[in-house]
């Protein structure tokens, strides 16, 4: 107990900052999540998706400012981003990826690693190697003050508000549109069995095209979100990526839910470790979704396959 | 040089063409025979031109082009024009290992620039011993290559990590010698893990009792440092290191400057010089900024001054960046290479030296910097000055410039030759803050 | 018939490759790590007969090369050095593999990379042993108690490679052909007929999963002694997507496959770098695209679809 007394303000702050990682790395793996689950393939290039999502909202906000637009063009130029990206990038991907689909799994899956090396150096070619970072955004809200043992830590109103605000709405929006619309319906179906779905008049190769293009914009707009705080430098669809697997292995497949409670155990995680075992930091998703998968073999909210004879 | 580019490459798609082995017989033996004067000096640059790291290797590689094409301008190296052959350091050291060796027994080059990378450094000072090819370490930060190993064909044409780190202690300590408390972000890799320690020793010998309250080494290439933050702003340590580079530090400063972090801590950021162009005044004034050797465009004393204004110019005109100090280090590498053949050259009276003379003539050469000389001592590692400055905002320039800086004297900040630099830094006594040069300000 | 053909294939590459390595002194090198990674990638073709996809099969070659790295200043003998890093790697191997074997498809795959993702990391946080990035420096070995220079070191390290990659080449086929080698396909089609016969089809893939590790520890061994710079960045997560990059590349119709790919990989990587310093990855990727969309049986499909049409062509009158 005089642990938790001594400790429990950190406690507190380890919070605060566990939500704004557990929001970052929701918004890209909940993408994942989603075209796994109706493609059945783990996309490697996701997280260069993230990448460009981030230098296209850089370049956009720049060029915003650039020509003088009013201030909340700034934000517009992240959402505008990633849906420029979604759009330009999802679809002809995920028709190249239909190509493979009556192949092997592991073929489908080197596509994207295929994809991913060929993104990788693009974008190094169109942006360059220099860091780039656009943050006007957060520097438009400004700080706010959070009372601590008698002092007052700032913490900027972006990574407060709008980085888990913009994370709860994606999560709702995409938990309503699932149980609620046809379209919804039809993407579930095509998840729990393609075949059925088919058989039922469910044109499952739109579905999947349009679902991937919505999976990659949010990649992209995960990335849009850390420009304002992060500089972009070549290599970081890489570093990106490996995270979001954990988070889409321990949530369990398609699982929208699962990805949020999976982001949030790594961001609390981690931002808890950076507190009180700070040499853990950096092994600390790959810890939990070992013993996860541990517990609970088909992820947090995996459901075991009906195994076809 | 564009039309050289495409010359190389074509000749090259020729050889992949035939993919024959006979092309590839023939490449393998003309490396073996050479003293006779070349048609041309092939010169192998390792750098980085992909992954994190490129934010140096890019600039260096900017540098050696820019300063080649000058140097083939007014007539190449004793009259033989130099041609650059450039390989990316970024998919690793397996790999890496394996393009030294093709730069030397395919492309036949004649003197390497290698590398940026630590690693790539360990791994190939041996290989240029074994290959008997001499080898200017350029970039890479480790001291352990000189005080581990003792090399014929490989010398550092800069200083090593010791200095590096030490100036800006030995900086700090004479301008905030009452400190009580310290923490560290680093990058959790070997240079981030290596500089800390000798930071630690350093401080612990010069200045025993400063509690080091946090510790933090966030993964290499991390994109969000508001925990790390947040801890730094609970804890208020008065003196923040970090030793970070490139993204990651222009991540880190400015999520600490968000947060006004920079108004309750003193940051010493070791390598920052190649970061103020691109945080801008984000980064506040009163921080302490060092630049891996005294590469700064606005050196207060260099020793040619006309040298520096005019590589920072054509430099700033045709890549739209004030040079950094991986820029610095490449022109060392090529004017030590410039240095070295001429020295050989005189000493065979005139004619072409060949490799084992070439590499023997580095040791003890000295050769001009953009900003003073380094001497490359007699094992082979080199004496470089080191200047630390504070950040100021002026109006001049859209980024923090230096201010009250100190150049540092390579010889007394460098290990002696034979000595462990953790061991060196023991027996320092705070007798060297006292004999430090004045400070000298921004001029506008 | 055909396993004739596959050994007088293999005996011509072998041959080809002494060769070239005695005319061509910089290929010796990258031969010799496109062979240590075809003996990886061996065991990858191996999992890949039960359908499962390690990505993050970088571990037990690292890990094989991290033993050697550790202990070559104690026991210096490379022969000595090679069991040590193989039964390293395979005892690692033997305590994950009952943990993973129990996991299919992505969890497989996610779980192997987690793993290595964790080695990685733990290579990283235990500087002052492994020095972190920088890596070990491989001190001096022996061969039969004869010091080895860099020059024979270089030699010993391709010779074994050729000499491994027969052996494990040949114990992979008779393995595939046995009831073992069976039992992964049946893991791949309908596990459950499996269990029905009462196999396990967990300790099936288990033994799979541990030969495979014992041979990506021999591999690790040779990378150690052919580089002699051992770093982190050999488990880092994108070099276990290259094995099955070139698992995928050189076929996994056959074990010559993966030497295949591993050379047509290797080499690919070399000139793209040298054409293109920037662009290299971009190529690659192309490349694998390419190699997917047009040849899904990879590289050694291709072949032997030359060699059928030759022996069409012949046989016409």
């Amino acid at each position: 107990m005089s642990w938790f007394s001594d400790n429990g303000l950190l406690l507190g702050l380890a919070t605060l900052d566990g939500l704004s990682y557990a929001a970052a790395i929701f918004m890209v793996a909940v993408g994942l999540n989603l075209i796994f689950g109706v493609l059945r393939v783990l996309n490697i290039a996701h997280g260069s998706f993230y990448a460009i999502g981030g230098y296209s909202a850089a370049s956009l906000g720049l060029m915003f400012a650039a020509r003088g637009l009013p201030a909340w063009a700034a934000f517009a130029a992240l959402a505008i981003a990633a849906a420029i990206v979604g759009v330009l990038l999802g679809p002809p991907i995920a028709r190249l990826l239909r190509r493979t689909q009556h192949q092997e799994p592991v073929l489908q899956l080197l596509v994207t690693f295929g994809l991913f090396m060929i993104l990788e150096d693009l974008q190094k070619l169109i942006w360059g190697v220099q860091p780039i970072v656009f943050d006007r955004p957060l520097k438009l809200l400004g700080n706010v003050d959070v009372p601590f043992a008698g002092d007052l830590i700032p913490f900027t109103r972006y990574q407060l508000f709008v980085l888990p605000g913009i994370a709860i709405v994606t999560l709702v929006a995409l938990a309503w549109t699932l149980r609620r619309t046809l379209f919804g319906r039809m993407l579930v179906a095509v998840t729990v069995d393609r075949e059925a779905a088919i058989s039922q008049g469910i044109d499952a190769d739109r579905i999947t095209m349009v679902t991937f293009t919505i999976g990659t914009a949010l990649a992209a707009l995960g990335g849009a979100l850390s420009s304002a705080t992060a500089s972009l430098v070549p290599g970081v669809g890489a570093q990106t990526i490996v995270l979001s697997f954990a988070v889409v292995a321990t949530a369990g497949l398609g699982q929208v839910e699962g990805a949020a409670i999976t982001a949030l155990l790594i961001g609390l995680g981690r931002s808890t470790a950076i507190y009180f075992a700070p040499e853990l930091e950096v092994v600390i998703p790959y810890l939990i979704m070992v013993g996860v998968l541990l517990i609970r073999p088909q992820g947090l909210f995996g459901v075991i396959e009906t195994r076809r004879i | 040089m564009a039309f050289e580019c495409i010359g190389s490459t074509l000749t090259r798609r020729e050889a992949f063409a035939a993919m024959g082995v006979g092309a590839l017989v023939l490449s393998g033996r003309l490396a073996q025979a050479q003293a006779a004067r070349p048609s041309e000096l092939r010169v192998g640059i390792a750098t980085y031109l992909s992954g994190p790291a490129s934010v140096f290797g890019v600039p260096g590689k900017q540098a050696a082009e820019l300063l080649i094409e000058e140097l083939n301008a007014a007539g190449g190296i004793a009259g033989v024009k130099v041609r650059p052959i450039f390989v990316d350091e970024g998919p690793g050291v397996d790999h890496f290992v394996g393009e030294y060796r093709r730069l030397v027994q395919s492309e036949n080059v004649n003197i390497l620039f290698s590398a940026i990378s630590s690693a790539d450094c360990l791994a190939c000072a041996p290989l240029a011993d074994e290959l008997k090819r001499p080898t200017l370490l350029w970039d890479c930060g480790t001291q352990r290559i000189f005080e581990e190993g003792k090399y014929e064909y490989a010398y550092r044409t800069q200083a090593n990590a010791t200095p590096e780190i030490l100036a800006p202690l030995l900086y700090l300590l004479r301008v905030k010698p009452d400190f009580k408390t310290v923490a560290v972000v680093n990058q959790d890799y070997a240079w981030g893990r290596d500089s800390w320690s000798l930071f630690k020793t350093g401080l612990e010998t010069l200045l025993p009792g400063v509690k080091v309250v946090a510790e933090l080494f966030p993964k290499f290439g991390a994109t969000d440092f508001s925990t790390e933050v947040t801890r730094l702003l609970a804890l208020r340590p008065d003196v923040v290191l970090s030793t970070s580079w490139g993204g990651d530090l222009d991540t880190f400063i400015r999520q600490s400057a968000d947060r006004n972090l920079f108004e309750r801590s003193t940051f010493v950021l070791p390598l920052a010089e190649s970061s103020l162009q691109r945080v801008g005044k984000a980064l506040p004034a009163g921080h302490i900024v060092g630049a891996r050797g005294d590469h700064w465009f606005l050196h207060p004393s260099p020793k040619d001054p006309a040298l520096l204004k005019r590589f920072t110019d054509s430099y700033q005109a045709r890549f739209g960046a004030y040079p950094i100090y991986p820029c610095h280090h490449m022109a060392q590498a090529v004017f030590a290479m410039k240095a070295g053949y001429e020295k050989a050259i005189a000493a065979k009276g005139g004619a072409w030296p060949n490799d084992a003379e070439l590499a023997a003539a580095f040791r003890g050469l000295e050769f001009p910097s953009l900003t003073a000389s380094v001497k490359i001592r007699e094992d082979g590692q080199g004496l470089e000055n080191q200047i630390v400055g504070t950040t100021f905002h002026s109006d001049k320039y859209p980024f923090p410039v230096m201010t009250d800086m100190v150049v540092f004297e390579a010889a007394k900040i460098t290990t002696p030759v034979g000595q462990k630099s953790v061991d060196w830094l023991k027996t320092l006594t705070p007798e060297v803050i006292k004999t430090l040069p004045a400070p000298v300000a921004f001029k506008g | 018939m055909m396993r004739a053909r596959e050994i007088l294939v293999a005996a011509v590459a072998a041959a080809a490759i002494l060769l070239l390595t005695l005319a061509v002194p910089w290929l010796r090198f990258v031969f010799t790590i496109a062979i240590a990674k075809g003996i990886t990638v061996l065991g990858i073709l191996v999992l890949l007969r039960a359908g499962q996809v390690s990505f993050g099969h970088a571990l037990y070659l690292s890990f094989g090369a991290y033993i050697v790295a550790f202990a070559a200043p104690f026991c210096p003998e490379a022969l000595l050095l090679l069991p040590l890093a193989a039964l390293g790697a395979t005892l690692l191997g033997l305590v994950i593999g009952l943990f993973v074997s129990r996991y299919r498809d992505i969890f497989f795959g996610m779980l192997n990379l987690a793993l290595s993702m964790v080695f990685y990391s733990t290579l990283e946080k235990f500087y002052s042993i492994t020095h972190g990035t920088d890596g070990i420096r491989l001190a001096r070995t022996t061969f039969l108690g004869m010091t080895l220079t860099p020059e024979t070191q270089a030699w010993t390290a391709l010779g074994l490679a050729l000499l491994l990659a027969a052996v494990f080449a040949i114990l992979v086929r008779i393995y595939l052909e046995s009831p073992m080698g069976h039992g992964l396909s049946a893991i791949k089609t309908r596990e459950a007929r499996l269990e029905f016969m009462g196999i396990s089809a967990q300790r099936v893939l288990l033994a799979a999963y541990v030969l495979s590790a014992f041979m990506a520890g021999c591999g690790g061994f040779i990378v150690a002694m052919a580089t002699r710079q051992v770093t982190p960045s050999l488990a880092y997560w994108t070099a276990s997507g290259e094995l099955v990059f070139i698992a995928i590349l050189g076929g996994t119709g056959s074990v010559l496959g993966p030497f295949l790919g591993a050379i047509a990989y290797e080499l690919t990587r070399v000139y793209a770098a040298a054409l293109f310093a920037e662009g290299w990855q971009m190529i690659l990727g192309a490349v694998l695209l390419l190699v997917i969309l047009f040849a899904p049986g990879g590289l050694w499909s291709i072949l032997r679809r030359m060699a059928r049409q030759r022996v069409g062509r012949d046989a016409r009158p």
